[in-house]
């Protein structure tokens, strides 16, 4: 802000310096705007011996945010890290606590992965909300020194009939895609869930993974003394000013402040100049250190960089280039504006780093060093406004020890159960149920959401949705692979959120191995409502514990995630959201398990065991409107034999389908519209249960007619059941004494619903 | 032969389309953007992608590249030019051949398995295809509704320059156009992506793969 001399009696605002925060430590300060509690400003003001700063204040805000410093739920947190830091093939490369996990995967690569949240900037502003998700993913995997090679999204929305709806999902699809398609990454799966208690606080999380070579390893932080810092990438705006802690760590209230300004606008073909520049400079050997900047933009970088590393940081703020020249200095601190990255460069590399910025025209500043100090240093044309202990900021906030209690009605919510319901008694009426799931939001036809997703691009999308998971090729020439799956079925997480992230975790890893692939390391995204509710805090420690229990009987790390909460609408939380992202490696994608039935006489048969297990499922939910009982047990020692019966049956299957949301109906119904191949299946016992129940652990294969002996006598050697169920062929559905089902009218079902309902 | 591949910042399928060469037994040669190089090469691609974000009309920008010189200069002197998507964009920008691209009439992106059928095999790029043969190959965009001015189709149909047509019409192109030639039939304009189906693995097949078999089969 420019003032005009000659006018005497302008107000010229004063900078906040470490001097006058000195000299007046009585100035009232808006602490509580920011979010902070009382405690903890009186904290920050022990820490550094004197009243902070507004830019310090500004820092310390955002740092300490819920959605930064996982402060109510690092104490459930830390149990990830007793799960022993290896994947069944090796050691963990990086593990929590880096901008994302990476994972030793054979013949000199890793692979990292990571899942995160960009839940209420999407209600906010859907397109933006969701791009800017997808952006802010890509560059944490891309700061580990990996190539971004695909990605995935988790997507929970209202009811389809519902008009926000019609608001909300047609722009936070067309946000994923606008922004995920102009990066050149294919989009490999995701999910797409309606539950009503989505409708004021739809869940966008966002995966990505990247590749390396080991030798690539990066890691965010600070080190070596005189090292130059670097800021590249976008300019510097207002966007995004406060976004995480405003918008992270309030809940939606109907008539609360418009908060639009708060959400960040993306500008995809920086990012994509800014993967290729960063790329190119990691190869040429130039980075010391290297973090992006997302939440908390600025004030992230420099305290977690100088946190990490063995020195202090020096940085003169008024070098950074701003594309809004009257940002102060704590706007500057805070702003969330996209595409930006830092990287700590030694002195003889500094020319090297600005000519490879310079091909790719990005813009790129030296605006500061690493010092010998401990201290984090920031001056605003010259004058020190922030000085500060780093890890006070980045690693030290306040942890909460919020209460938790089981929710009272979680007995008599358990005691409701499903299998109590009217169920379909003649062969019409389950014939009828078929096509109803079929068509249901959350089993139909996705294609009008993921035909707007690039799938293709980059040339290696072996598998990709409809599939159980998504398979990439990373090597072209020995064809070594990774297939990823993400999951999780809120409505088991509500029934009881300990088997529920369990149950989530069970799916994603038996979706990886459906594909041939061995399981090895989660990520997670915790979405969850406000953690000042006790009911919502248990159900975040139950799922902590579930997971952790159901990562140490697998045998597979937890290699970081992201906490979402808050996600609720006046009282009402969302169904409580474990998703987990499961990723294994298959030695040769060649030879990878198909989804879906390839071609007519071939044996199907159902790997697994199938119980009366109805609570919770999309039949009760569909055709009921109801959500109670007990979620489907689950048995991670099963999970584990068909994983390995799975991966030992690939070349000898000849496909494979996972049964989960509407059971073995709605996987027959899958399988058989993938490639227009019907079936005839023959179920012993009632055929409803058989249908419908959604016991966990199980697949449909297929086998040539005459492999079926020897696809019998594998599962046996795992001790997995196999029931054979019948023979492809065909062009309906066929149950034995039962109904004949048509693929045809199954298809017209199960395609309309979405294009119907967002025409 | 030696096949230049542009990458314009922005450029996504520039890394398949050298794949593509190569699988087709070709030398697949990186150009770049800011150079007013072609390196020697004897034939030219320019890829998919969002070349410089495409804010503005898509190619707009691309058009006025250093290297865009020389290739507009190659593509008069009969050099074999392929514009595929965003390359086909930058190709009518440049004025080599007619027409234009605008958003899909259904207004969002769209990533397909499209069916087409070849109509023109007197090209340098689809010799090796039938005519009325039909393939399978990917179509993902978000403007990619080819149009022109009656006069201007009536001119491409009797000429023979439509190359591509698709079966059904997923984006609402006049006339069902995915792709045409200039008249000489070296510079060839194509929406879908062929370097996407060259290998049953990662596409939907191998019917891709006669565009960059043409190349050298025949002089045009």
């Amino acid at each position: 802000m420019s003032e005009s001399p000659d006018v005497p009696d302008a107000p010229r605002p004063t900078l906040d310096t470490v001097a006058v925060a000195t000299q007046d430590p009585g100035r009232e300060q808006p602490w509580a705007d920011l979010g902070l509690k009382a405690d903890e400003y009186a904290e920050i003001r022990e820490i550094l011996g004197r009243r902070p700063t507004s830019s310090e204040l500004a820092m310390y805000s955002v740092m300490w945010s819920e959605h930064c410093s996982y402060k109510s739920t690092k104490v459930h947190l830390k149990q990830f890290s007793e799960i022993p830091q290896e994947t069944p093939v090796g050691k963990m490369l990086a593990g929590i606590g880096e901008n994302a996990g990476v994972i030793d995967v054979g013949q000199g690569y890793a692979v990292t992965f990571k899942v995160e949240s960009h839940n209420h900037p999407s209600f906010v502003e859907p397109y933006q909300g969701a791009a800017t998700g997808i952006g802010g993913i890509v560059r944490d995997i891309l700061a580990m020194g990996a190539r971004p090679v695909a990605v995935m999204d988790p997507l929970r929305f209202g009811p389809l009939d519902e008009p926000d709806t019609h608001r909300v999902l047609p722009g936070i699809v067309a946000g994923v895609g606008g922004y995920g398609n102009c990066l050149g990454l294919p989009n490999i799966g995701g999910e797409a869930v309606f539950d009503e208690t989505y409708l004021g606080n739809p869940l966008v999380n966002a995966l990505c993974v990247g590749v390396l070579r080991h030798e690539d390893l990066h890691l965010a932080k600070a080190s070596g003394v005189g090292n130059q810092v670097i800021l590249y990438g976008a300019r510097t705006g207002g966007d995004g000013i406060g976004g995480v802690s405003v918008l992270a760590s309030e809940t939606f209230d109907a008539d609360g402040p418009a908060k639009r300004p708060s959400v960040q606008v993306g500008d995809p073909f920086m990012e994509k100049l800014l993967i290729e520049c960063t790329l190119e400079i990691f190869a040429a050997g130039l980075v010391a250190g290297i973090q992006d900047l997302g939440g908390a933009g600025l004030s992230c970088a420099t305290s977690e960089l100088a946190s990490a590393g063995d020195g202090g940081m020096h940085v003169e703020l008024d070098r950074v280039p701003l594309r809004d020249s009257t940002l102060a200095p704590e706007e500057i601190l805070m702003s969330e504006s996209q595409e930006r990255m830092m990287a700590v460069v030694e002195p003889a590399d500094v020319e090297a780093f600005l000519a490879i910025c310079a091909k790719w025209d990005v813009e790129a500043v030296v605006i500061g060093e690493v010092t010998d100090g401990e201290r984090l240093i920031i001056d605003w044309h010259g004058q020190t406004v922030v000085d500060v202990p780093p890890r006070s900021v980045a690693h030290d906030g306040p942890t909460y020890n919020r209460p938790f209690a089981r929710p009272s009605w979680q007995d008599a919510l358990q005691a409701d159960g499903a299998e109590k319901l009217a169920r379909p008694a003649t062969g019409d009426e389950l014939r009828e149920t078929v096509v109803r799931l079929a068509a249901s939001p959350n089993l139909c036809d996705k294609s009008w959401i993921t035909d707007q997703f690039d799938r293709y691009v980059l040339g290696n999308t072996v598998l990709a949705q409809p599939s159980d998971s998504g398979m990439i090729r990373i090597d072209e020439e020995t064809n070594l692979g990774v297939a990823v799956s993400t999951d999780c079925n809120g409505r088991f997480a509500k029934l009881d959120p300990y088997a529920g992230a369990q149950l989530a975790l069970a799916e994603s890893y038996r979706n990886v191995a459906t594909g041939g692939a061995k399981p090895l390391a989660i990520s997670d995204c915790l979405n969850f409502g406000s953690p000042e509710d006790p009911d919502v805090m248990w159900q975040f420690a139950e799922a902590c514990r579930g997971l952790k229990d159901g990562c140490l009987e697998l045998g597979i790390p937890v290699t970081g995630g992201n906490v979402s909460l808050y996600n609720q609408t006046g009282e009402t939380a969302i169904l409580p959201t474990p998703v987990v992202a499961v990723l294994g490696v298959i030695e040769d994608v060649t030879k990878r398990t198909p989804t879906g039935f390839q071609a007519a006489g071939e044996a199907v048969f159902l790997l697994g065991e199938t119980r009366e297990e109805l609570s919770g499922s999309e039949w009760a939910s569909v055709v009921h409107g109801h959500l109670g009982g007990k979620p489907p047990v689950v048995d991670l020692a099963a999970e584990k034999a068909l994983a390995e019966l799975l991966a030992a049956g690939v070349g000898l299957l000849t496909s494979a389908h996972d049964l989960a949301d509407g059971g073995l109906a709605q996987a027959l119904v899958e399988s058989a519209l993938r490639h227009d191949v019907g079936v005839s299946v023959e179920l012993a016992g009632d055929a409803f249960v058989g249908l419908f129940a959604e016991s966990a652990g199980r697949v449909v294969v297929t086998v040539a007619a005459a492999d079926g002996a020897a696809l019998e006598a594998l599962a046996a050697g795992h001790g997995v059941r196999a029931t054979l169920l019948g023979t492809t062929g065909g062009d309906a559905l066929e149950v034995a004494g039962q109904f004949t089902l048509p693929i045809a009218e199954v298809r017209e079902a199960w395609s309309a619903t979405l294009p119907a309902a967002l025409a | 032969m030696k096949v230049g591949v542009v990458t314009f910042p922005g450029s996504l399928d520039d890394a398949d389309a050298r794949r593509a060469v190569r699988h087709a037994g070709h030398e697949a040669v990186a150009l770049w953007h800011g150079d007013h190089d072609l390196k020697g090469v004897d034939a030219i691609l320019l890829p998919g992608g969002f070349s410089y974000g495409d804010y503005l009309r898509c190619g707009a920008i691309a058009r006025f590249a250093p290297v865009m010189t020389e290739v507009v200069d190659a593509a008069k002197g009969g050099m074999p030019v392929l514009g595929i998507c965003n390359g086909f964009q930058i190709l009518c920008e440049s004025h080599l051949l007619p027409g234009a691209l605008i958003r899909n009439d259904h207004r969002k992106f769209g990533c397909l398995d499209q069916k087409l059928v070849i109509e023109s095999n007197r090209t340098a790029w689809t010799n090796q295809y039938e005519v009325g043969q039909e393939i399978t190959i990917v179509l993902k965009n978000g403007e990619g509704s080819f149009v022109a001015d009656e006069m201007t189709l009536d001119m491409l149909e009797a000429e023979g320059q439509v190359v591509a047509r698709y079966v059904g019409n997923p984006n609402g192109s006049q006339r069902a156009i995915a792709g045409i030639s200039n008249a000489a039939g070296n510079v060839v304009g194509l929406m879908p992506h062929p370097e996407h189906a060259i290998e049953d693995l990662v596409g939907p097949g191998t019917d891709g793969l006669g565009f960059f078999t043409s190349l050298g089969a025949l002089t045009v």
